[in-house]
Parts: C-alpha cells; structure tokens; sequence
C-alpha cells in the first residue's frame, strides 16, 4: 500500500482494472491509427501519385511521423503486456475447466480476443517487413519511393493477399468486441446509448476489414494494375 | 420422468475428484431440482453410498448458498432464477444432466458441489460498506434520495452473493459481484463520502484473491440470477479510474483536530 | 425459581431511558479485554457483533452458513416496522407499542414493547445512513406501506427484500470490523454447548461444519442470536439450516425457554405440492394490501377461478372483519383459511388453498404499477407453481413462519444463565402470542443495535474477566457431551434417513400443535413423539464420519434436538388452557370461532426448565401486568 501511495500510476498498473483501462486507452490510439491507415491506403484506387504522394508529404514531417511511429510502438507495447499479465491471470483462475461449460450469451470474439490480438500481432510484423522495410516482398522489387507499385505488386502473390485478408478479419473480431468493450472498461455504459454503441463497433469493425480487404481484393481482381 | 446425472464427486478439497453417474427415476416436474437430488441423496443413503454434498439453505432464491453449473450454465441458465428454484418441469423424460460445482481457483472445492466462496467476504470486508457506528445516524429522511437512484441502488444491492457470475465467466472474474456492491453504493448520497476509497480497496482486494480480469464478455450477466446489469462494471470501472488518479498519501499530520 | 424481569418501574415512557441510565459503563481502554462470543450473525447476531466490535470489545462472531450475510434473516420480504409518523396517519411510538401489545395478544411484557417502539425509529435511520436503499417517493423522502394488523403506514421496505437489504446493512458493518480485526468470524461453524462455569456462561463449544473438528471458545458473555425453531414442522418458511440447537443446548444447561408453543402460522404461502416437497415458500404479506382473498361460496366448486362469477365468490376476510378486511392479523387470517378449506371451499388440487387476487387492483392501479410493487414476488411464484399470477388469482395456503417463543430473557435480554444474553427470534421477549407484520425485522435490530450493546455493558462492568483452560472441568465435560451425541448418531447405523424422520417428526407437530390444538390430540402427539424419538435413536442411518463435511450429521443433530423441542411444545401448549394469538386451543373459542383467552389464570410467560433426560420439565411463571393497554378481545372486525 504505502508503494501505492507514493507512485498511484503503478498501483494502477498493478490491479487488473488499471491494466484492462490502459489496454482500452492504447486500444483507442491504435484504432486510431487502423481508421487513418485505412483512409490513407484507400488513395491506392485514385491515380498512382495521390498516395505516393501522401507518403512523401508524411515523410517530409519527421516530427510528425516519427511522434506517431513512437506513440504507437508505446500503445503496442503496453497493450500486448498487459493482455499477457491478464492472459497469465485468466489461464491461473480456473485451474480445473468445466466438463461441460456453455457460452451462449457472449459473443465469440469477445472470447477469442487472445487469439484475434496476436494474429493481428504476427500480421503487423509481417506487414513491416512487407510494405516498410521491403525486406520480405515477394512480389517483385520493392521501391521505398513507389508505395502504389509495392502494394499491387505485393498483392498479386495470392498467399499474401489471403494471409491479409484472414488477419484483417482477425482485426474484425477484435474490433467487434473491443470497440464497445473499452467504453466499459473506461466506466461508460447507458441502458440506452450502449447497445447502440455496440451496433456501432460491429458496423465500424466490419467497415474497417471491408475497407482494407477491398485492396487486396482488387488487385486480385485486377481492378487495380501496377505501373 | 427418469433422469441421468453426471455429477462431480470430490470427497474433500485434498481429493482429485470425478464425475460419476447415477440414474434418477420417478423424478416429478414439480420438484425443484434440489428436491431431485434431495430424493437421489435418499435413496443413496438408503444404499450405503455417500450423499451428494451441496450448499443451500433459504430455497426460495435469496440467500446465495445454493449453486451449481447444470449442463454447463450457472444455476441451469434460467432467467432470475437460482438452482433451488429451478423446477424439473424445465427437464423432460431421458435428459442427461451434468452437475458440477463453480469451478474457480478462488472458489476451491469443499465437497462435491460445496464451495468456499470466502473471497466475497473478505472484497466486502476491504471496503463494502459505509462506515457508520452504530447510533451514529442522522434522520432517514434528513437526505433525501431521488427516487431514480435509490431504484438503480436497490438493482444493484439485490445482488446474493452466489458467485455464478463467476463460475460462469470465462476469466472467473468477480467484476459483476464487486461492481454490484460498488454500484449499490456509488449510488446514493450516503455513500459518497468514502466512494473512492472504496472502489480502491475494493478492487485491490478483488485482485488479492484468484480472479481475473473482466475482458467485458458478459455471460455474468446472463448467469445472474438477480439479474445485475453489466453496467455495474462500468461504474466499478470508472470509480476506480478516477480514484487511482486522484490518490495522494494521507496527510502525515493526521486529521484535523 | 423465582423469574425477575428487571423491567424498571415507574412512567413507561421514560423506563428505558432511566434504566440506560441506571447501567453501568466499561472503560473504553478494557473493552479490548472482554471476549464476547456472538453465535448467529443474522439483524440480531450480525447487528449486535458489529456494534459490539465498534464499541471495541473483542467480539468472536459465528454462524453455520459459508458467510454472515446468508442468515435466514436475508429472506424476510416485506418490510420494517417504525414510529416514524413519516405520514401523518396518526403514529406514534405510543401507538406502535399499543398495537404491538394487541396484536400480541396480550402475552408480552409491556416494558420490553415499549422499548422496541421507542428505538425502532433511530433503526431506520441506521439503516439508511449504511446504504440500505429503501423505497423512495419521487420527492426523495422515504415510502411506506401499511402491513397486516395495522392501520397506519409505518413499514419502510426495499421492494420485497427488505429482509435481505437490512441484513446486508448489518453484514457489511459486521465485514468492516472484520476487516478492522475487532470482529473474529468463524463461518460453517455450528454452535453445539454452552459453558457454564460457577453458574456463569463463559463459553461455548462448536464443531466446524468443515472437517467436523470440536473447539471450546471461552468468553467473557455469549450472545446467542441463533433464529427461530419453526423447522420443528419440517414444511416452514424457514431456510433448511434454521433450528433450535443453539438455544436448545442453552436449555440444557438451565436457561429457561419461554413459551415454546408459540407458534405463528403465516396465510399467505405457496400450498404443498407434493410429499418430496422439502420447504414452503411465503409470499409477502404485504400482498394482501392490495390482492382480495376469496373462495367460492359453493362448496367443492373446481371451476376455473375466472368463470366464477363475482356473485359466487366469497371473501371471507372483508366479510367477517369488515373493518380490517384483508388486513386482519396474520392468525386470524390464517385460521380463517383453515375453516374455508376443512368447510370444503379451498381451492387447488389438494383443497388446501385459498385465491389470492389481484384483478381488482390491476384496474385500478395497472399492471405496471403492480409489478412496480410485487414484480419479485410475482415471478417468483410463476417459478414455482408455473402459474402466472398477472392472469390467474394465486392460491395460498397458511405455514409456519415464526416462533415467538424461545429463551426467556429479562429486559437486559439476559436469560436465566447469567452471562447467557438471547436476541432476536431466539428470544422470547417482545411479540406475546402473536407476531404482527414487519416486527421481527425490528425486534432483531432493537436488540442488536440497540439493546445489548448497553446491557451487556452492564454485566461485563460487574464480572471479572477470567482466563480458562481448555482443562476446565466444564469444557471438557461440554466437549464429552458434544462428542458423545455424535458417535451415538454415528453408531446407530439403522435405517431410516434423517429426512424422514424429519418429515414424520413435522406432520405430527403440524397436525396436533398446529393451527389448531386440543388436550387430546396434544396428549397424543407427546407421545407420538416420544416414540418416534427412541426409535430414532436405534434406527437412524448417518453415513461417513465426523471429522468432514457431513451433512447428514448436521441434520441429525439438529432433528434430534427437534424431537425434544416438539414434546415441550405439545407439554407447553397442553398447559394454556386458553386460546391465544397463535396458540388456537379447540376447546377455548367465542361462538364466532375466535380465540378465548383466560386473562385470570393464563396471564404468564410459560417458561420451561430442563430438570434432567426422561424427567419432566419444570414451569416457572412469569406473571404479565398490564398498566397501560388494557387486556380486551382483540377485535378487527
Ligand atoms: C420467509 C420469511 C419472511 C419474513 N418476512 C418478514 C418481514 O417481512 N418482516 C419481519 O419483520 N419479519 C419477517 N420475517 C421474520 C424475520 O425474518 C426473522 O424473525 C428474523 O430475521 C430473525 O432474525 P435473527 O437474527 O433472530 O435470526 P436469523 O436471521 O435466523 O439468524 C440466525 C443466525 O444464527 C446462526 N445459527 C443458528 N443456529 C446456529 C448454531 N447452532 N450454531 C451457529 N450458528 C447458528 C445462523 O447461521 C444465522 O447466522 C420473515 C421470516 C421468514 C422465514
Ligand atoms: C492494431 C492493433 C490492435 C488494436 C486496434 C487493438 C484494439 C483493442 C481494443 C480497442 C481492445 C478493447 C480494450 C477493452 O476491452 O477495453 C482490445 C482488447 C484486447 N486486445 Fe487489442 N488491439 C490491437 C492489437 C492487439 C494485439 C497485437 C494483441 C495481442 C497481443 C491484442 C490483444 C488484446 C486483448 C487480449 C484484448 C482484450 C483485453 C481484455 O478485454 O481483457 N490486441 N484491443
Ligand atoms: C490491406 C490493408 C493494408 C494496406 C494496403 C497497407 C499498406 C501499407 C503500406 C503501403 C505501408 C507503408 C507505408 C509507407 O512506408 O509509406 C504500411 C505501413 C504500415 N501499416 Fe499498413 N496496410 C494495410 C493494413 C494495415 C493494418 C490492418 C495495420 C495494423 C493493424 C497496418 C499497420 C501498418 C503499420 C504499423 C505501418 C508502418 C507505419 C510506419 O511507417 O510508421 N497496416 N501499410
Ligand atoms: S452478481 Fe449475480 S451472479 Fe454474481 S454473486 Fe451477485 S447475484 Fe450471484
Ligand atoms: S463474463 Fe466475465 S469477462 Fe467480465 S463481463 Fe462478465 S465478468
Ligand atoms: S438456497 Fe438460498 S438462494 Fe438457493
């Protein structure tokens, strides 16, 4: 206790509501990031300069760019270890599972949000080394200045494209659930304005995945061709 | 009608335990389902057997003692409804019944279906209350209350401690408990005074113990049979919050006076 | 034996105020070195050990439920009575007394009413002040409604949990001392003896209900705060675990029981269902305030309640006390029930029940209202009887609910142990031979909260504190004792489970000592009972052993206890050749059927002393004055 006195943001940290608070305040941030994102990759069905473009005009703001890049490092970082302390909790209070348990009234992305979190995981490291970095783009060469080209070319490996698309519809479940989940967990509800929110969350879970998966969609479709 | 149980035996907490079958005849609809093993346990005491042990005491749904998971669901899964009210109309000739106690690394197994749920006392003892000694009180009407209030307080205390919330959560969490006792008296006046103290207690208390966190999954809600809205969570949660921020160290002078 | 109530004399109004007066105070710096041993944590155990702790006494608190908040006090339904005048109906703490006095038929100690009236109205305002959320106006200020026997509108209520939202209150005050450390609590923990060293309690003996080990707890007062006995009848209202154990034992080692035959038979209940049924389950009373009770005028009709026209209906209640109507007390109300039903106008499968509607309400006040009221209530008898009281009338049927009498207390509730202090309903003191509505929630505050926190002061500044060893002659014999019932039920593997002999047990009790009685059937029931004790003892089956969880073993020693209690019950009511509250003795009736009292010879407090096994036991009479509500026949017509 006299620890928690002195420092009250570790003795948030160390209960399980202060972790499950910061875990829905990085939440936010990175769906922030998922929503810009997403309406930045979707210059990719205007003309090939609007999003290389766009990629410039963020490199050229170093204090810009290099603030989001550690914002949401940090936010992954807090997030991922707090959902393992969580995770390591969970897995040590029920140490003798039921012969028989039925979940009828929850959802299944609400309890399969330590699976859907680290796919997304895995897929974002992935997606570094694919679209950032360029060190594992199988599709042709990678050059750093033509994102529009590295994209379609990227896409056109179908492995990769159904490996996105099944991590974007990992990033559904999780945002199916965690959309709502983190204004209960930062102490909102209304018997009247939640359902609506948790109507919401899915219609935006389902948008975002619909958005990105357009992409990998079109370029197999040949909607959208390199140059 | 003729039921099949699989029920979970455990001779003490040492024990491993397992789940072993029996076949009930002549069970009548009317019966609650507790009369059901009320009657096997007659008739294994009449063989020699060891009964079945479970906890209950009031049967009519108030006292909390009673509990089990039916089939996997808390209490047999019907709305507002305790497992000693539960009646064997629910049930039909030929069902195959699986009965085992809350399963939770807080809750350890005391016999059978018998559980020690002294967790719950002690999250109340850390800071489930108002303090006010006895003879302390000024008129009960001196405050008034909106209506509204007392109405969402009376929700949220109707809670009886049974636990299925969280032998029914995936986490075994005790959000909705803890967040029924802190939305009880978060809601009215008389409880603002140590409302922050409380929720901190509280939840260090709930964290002491072996539950995990809420991951906002809702089958708690489902399971409750007094029916504690998972809003309680959420009031939990952002007592909490607030009050963690707005900790500082007592004074070293003490109070005033 | 001579009984000294220790009511003070002198202006009523301010005896308790004189007498607290009169008391004398423990040094706040001692308070830590006094033990006080408090079994039962329900309003009167729960209340008492909290207060006590706050006070700084050293308080060791049990109770046979996994947690203090599951007493059986936690199903009381419709609320608590308080002087509050809160409505300006015309109540006072003087007309609280004054029906309180009535409705008990004219067996109370007038002094001990007073005091409850007096307090019940800071026990409301305690329990506010800890969050008990009672029903509200849209003003803010507290609602009430009226309650069986009364005219006035003074029970506060949290919809039909009042019970339990006290209980809470109390249980919550009670957890923070136990968080504090004054409070020790020793939960599935069975009280099974008292000791008694050099005429004074200091002690008690339990087995914990766990691993079924034997301890002795030395103190320096006990408290027994351990309910009522009605599961004597196996079919009651009362939470399975309820028995007279605790107090029995008491019995056994020379406090007196008072009044065992009191006995109130509640209307309002769920009918038995069928034999395997295992307890009865009460619908408040508070829903006779605004259902109409009814049977058809026709004997044997077993038309649908709905195809029976108004004309054919009979209601019995509004018909014979036109004044009180539906709210006649319950006694009367539940009697009234029995001669419907032995005249062949009761209702239901069995015949045994009565219709309990809503319909005219639900025009005049709407379902929505209604459900606002009793919405609880409602579900819950769908849930039991499948039948949906929003379209069909409910069918009720009387049980028993509550025992007035139990150990005899003096105004300090100290019963004939010195050091022995008795709360709540295992006292007898303050409802005569009728309980009215909402009062045992107060009575069980007013002594916890309220009384004994001053009067066990008292006793303790007049008692040195000692230090025994588990050596003590008395322990050790307490825990021959204790063990020695157990290896007998454990022995005697017959075969007979304890249920059944339970339930044979309850329907004697019920038939003879029930709502209605006569010297015959009573004399008949003594030793029907006597018979089927002896051969409980060589035929009864109590599998596994003491040291585990054992249910079975629980049960028996409790059914064992029952046994002897339900013979003094019969000896009790075979006594009181009068009719009187709950006590309805056949022989003892006006023309109309209402109770005959026998103020001349019957004005006493019965109290009972254990002279020994197979020796009868010994009456001492508490004689009742009543200088100031006149004895007359209740009347509610
Ligand atoms: C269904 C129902 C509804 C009621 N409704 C109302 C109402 O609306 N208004 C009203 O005023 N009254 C009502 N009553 C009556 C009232 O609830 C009780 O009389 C009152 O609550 C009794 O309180 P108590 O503290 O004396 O005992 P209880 O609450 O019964 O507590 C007994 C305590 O003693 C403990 N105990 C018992 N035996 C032992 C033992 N051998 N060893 C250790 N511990 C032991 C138990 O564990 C428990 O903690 C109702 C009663 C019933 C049954
Ligand atoms: C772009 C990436 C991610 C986003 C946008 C995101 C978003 C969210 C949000 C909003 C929540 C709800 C928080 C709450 O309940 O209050 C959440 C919960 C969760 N996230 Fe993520 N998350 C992301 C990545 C991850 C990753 C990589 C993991 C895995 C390690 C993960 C694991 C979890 C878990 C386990 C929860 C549930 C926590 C709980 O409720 O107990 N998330 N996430
Ligand atoms: C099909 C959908 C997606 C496409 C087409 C896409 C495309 C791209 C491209 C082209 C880049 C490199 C940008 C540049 O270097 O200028 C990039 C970077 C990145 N993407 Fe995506 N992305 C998609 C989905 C996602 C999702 C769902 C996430 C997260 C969960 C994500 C996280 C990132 C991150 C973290 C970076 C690095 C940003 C930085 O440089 O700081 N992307 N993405
Ligand atoms: S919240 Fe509901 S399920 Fe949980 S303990 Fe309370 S009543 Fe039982
Ligand atoms: S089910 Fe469990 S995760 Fe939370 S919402 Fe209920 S406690
Ligand atoms: S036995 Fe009391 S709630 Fe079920």
């Amino acid at each position: 206790m006299s620890a928690a006195a002195n420092l009250p943001l570790a003795s948030f940290w160390e209960t399980t509501l202060g972790k499950k608070a910061i875990m829905a305040v990085t939440g936010v941030i990175l769906f922030g990031f998922v929503v810009a994102h997403l309406i930045g990759n979707l210059q990719i069905y205007l003309p090939p300069e609007k999003i290389n473009h766009y990629s410039e005009t963020l490199r050229s703001m170093p204090l810009l760019l290099w603030g989001a890049r550690i914002t949401l490092l940090i936010s992954v970082c807090l997030h991922i270890w707090a959902s393992f302390a969580l995770w390591r909790m969970q897995r040590a209070a029920r140490p003798i599972p039921y012969v028989k348990k039925s979940n009828e009234h929850s959802t299944y992305a609400s309890r399969t949000m330590m699976w859907s979190g680290p796919i997304v995981l895995a897929f974002v490291i992935y997606h570094l080394l694919h679209f950032t970095f360029g060190v594992v783009h199988p599709g042709g060469p990678f050059d750093k200045h033509n994102v529009y080209n590295n994209v379609v070319t990227g896409f056109q490996v179908w492995p990769v494209s159904l490996f996105y698309i099944v991590a974007m519809i990992m990033l559904c479940y999780h945002l199916y659930h965690g959309l709502w989940s983190m204004f209960q967990t930062l102490g909102f509800s209304h018997p009247v304005y939640t359902p609506w929110l948790q109507r919401l969350a899915k219609v935006a879970a389902i948008l975002i995945a619909a958005g990105n998966i357009s992409i990998p969609v079109a370029v197999l479709a040949g909607y959208i061709k390199p140059v | 009608m003729k039921l099949t149980l699989h029920v979970w035996r455990q001779k003490n907490a040492q024990d491993r335990g397992r789940m072993v079958r029996y076949e009930v005849p002549g069970v009548n609809e009317h019966m609650s389902f507790l009369e059901m093993l009320d009657v096997l346990n007659e008739r294994l005491i009449e063989k020699g057997d060891d009964p079945i042990a479970f906890d209950h005491d009031c049967r009519e749904g108030i006292c909390g003692m009673c509990g089990m998971m039916i089939n996997g669901k808390a209490h047999g899964g019907f709305k507002g409804t305790t497992v000693c009210q539960l009646h064997m109309r629910h049930f039909k000739d030929g069902d195959e019944v699986y009965i085992e106690p809350w399963r939770a690394a807080a809750f350890p197994v005391i016999k059978d279906l018998a559980v020690d749920r002294s967790a719950f006392d002690r999250i109340i003892a850390a800071g489930g209350f108002i303090s006010v000694p006895t003879g302390s009180a000024p008129d009960g009407n001196a405050i008034p209350v909106r209506k509204q209030d007392a109405d969402l307080a009376m929700d949220a205390a109707a809670c009886i401690g049974c636990g299925a919330c969280v032998a029914a959560c995936p986490n075994s969490a005790a959000a909705l408990f803890v967040g029924a006792k802190i939305s009880h008296l978060a809601h009215l006046p008389q409880g603002q005074v140590e409302r922050d103290r409380r929720a901190l207690a509280m939840v260090r208390q709930m964290n002491r113990e072996a539950f995990a966190n809420c991951s906002n999954i809702g089958e708690c809600e489902a399971a409750c049979p007094k029916e504690i809205r998972l809003e309680v969570i959420a009031r939990n949660n952002a007592d909490y919050i607030k009050a963690a921020f707005t900790e500082r160290p007592e004074t070293a002078t003490g109070g005033a006076g | 034996m001579e009984l000294n109530s220790n009511a003070p004399a002198g202006p009523i109004e301010k005896s308790w105020e004189t007498h607290k007066f009169g008391l004398k105070l423990v040094n706040p710096a001692n308070k830590r070195k006094f033990k006080i041993i408090v079994v039962g944590s329900g309003l009167a155990g729960g209340a008492a050990a909290a207060s006590l702790g706050e006070l700084g006494y050293n308080v060791h608190c049990f109770c046979f439920q996994d947690s203090p908040r599951r007493a059986h006090s936690i199903a009381a339904q419709g609320g608590i009575n308080a002087a509050k005048n809160y409505h300006n109906d015309g109540d006072s703490v003087y007309r609280l007394f004054y029906d309180t006095v009535k409705g008990g038929d004219f067996r109370a100690r007038e002094a001990n009413v007073y005091r409850l009236a007096q307090v019940s109205v800071n026990i409301v305002d305690q329990c506010v002040a800890q969050g008990v959320p009672f029903a509200r106006e849209y003003g803010g200020l507290l609602d009430n409604r009226s309650f069986g026997g009364a005219q006035v509108s003074r029970t506060f209520y949290a919809r039909g949990q009042t019970g339990q939202q006290l209980l809470l209150g109390a249980y919550q005050a009670l957890e923070r001392q136990i968080g504090l450390g004054a409070v020790k609590m020793f939960p599935r923990t069975e009280m099974l003896d008292v000791i008694v060293i050099d005429g004074k309690a200091r002690g008690i003996v339990t087995r914990s209900l766990n691993d079924g080990k034997v301890d002795v707890h030395f103190g320096d007062a006990v408290v027994l705060a351990t309910g009522g006995y009605g599961n004597v009848y196996y079919l009651s209202t009362n939470a399975k675990g309820c028995n007279v154990t605790a107090i029995w034992r008491a019995y056994k080692r020379g406090a007196l029981f008072a009044n065992p035959c009191y006995t109130q038979i509640h209307p309002t209940c769920i009918p038995v269902a069928g034999d395997y049924q295992s307890k009865l389950t009460l619908m408040s009373e508070s829903l006779r305030n605004d259902g109409r009770i009814w049977v058809p005028k026709q004997s044997g009709d077993k038309r649908n309640p709905a195809t029976i026209a108004e004309g054919e209906r009979d209601y019995y209640l509004e018909r014979r006390y036109p004044s009180f109507g539906n709210l006649v007390p319950r006694d009367i109300a539940s009697r009234a029930a029995k001669a419907e039903c032995d005249a062949g106008h009761g209702v239901g499968e069995t015949g045994l029940g009565v219709y309990l509607d809503f319909s005219d309400c639900f025009k005049r006040l709407g379902a929505h209202k209604i459900s606002e009221r009793y919405g609880n209530l409602f579900e819950m008898y769908e849930r039991i009887t499948g039948e949906n009281p929003y379209e069909v009338p409910m069918r009720i049927y009387p049980a028993i609910h509550y025992t007035m009498g139990g150990l005899w207390v003096d105004y300090n509730l100290m019963s004939t142990i010195p050091g022995l202090f008795v709360l709540g309903e295992a006292n007898f003191s303050d409802h005569g031979a009728n309980r009215l509505g909402a009062s045992a929630l107060m009575q069980g505050l007013a002594d916890g909260y309220f009384i004994i926190p001053y009067t066990i002061g008292n006793y303790l500044a007049n008692t040195k504190s000692e230090e025994y060893s588990e050596d003590a002659a008395a322990a050790k014999e307490s825990v021959a004792n204790v063990t020695a019932i157990t290896q007998k039920l454990l022995n005697a593997n017959g075969k007979r489970t304890v249920d059944s002999y339970h339930r044979e047990l309850g329907k004697i009790v019920w038939e003879y000592c029930g709502m209605a009685r006569s010297a015959a059937g009573l004399t008949k029931a003594a030793s029907m009972i006597a018979e089927l004790r002896e051969d409980f003892w060589k035929n009864v089956r109590v599998l596994g052993a003491n040291e585990e969880f054992n249910q079975s073993l629980e049960k028996a020693g409790r059914v064992a206890d029952f046994f002897e209690l339900g013979e003094l019950m019969c000896i009790d009511a075979l006594n009181r050749n009068e009719s009187c509250g709950g006590h309805f003795r056949e022989e003892y009736q006006t023309p109309e059927g209402e109770a005959l009292r026998d103020d001349a010879n019957y004005s006493y407090v019965a109290a009972w002393g254990f002279q020994g096994a197979g020796r009868p036991a010994a009456l001492t009479k508490e004689p009742l004055a009543f200088n100031y509500v006149k004895p007359s026949q209740r009347s509610y017509k």
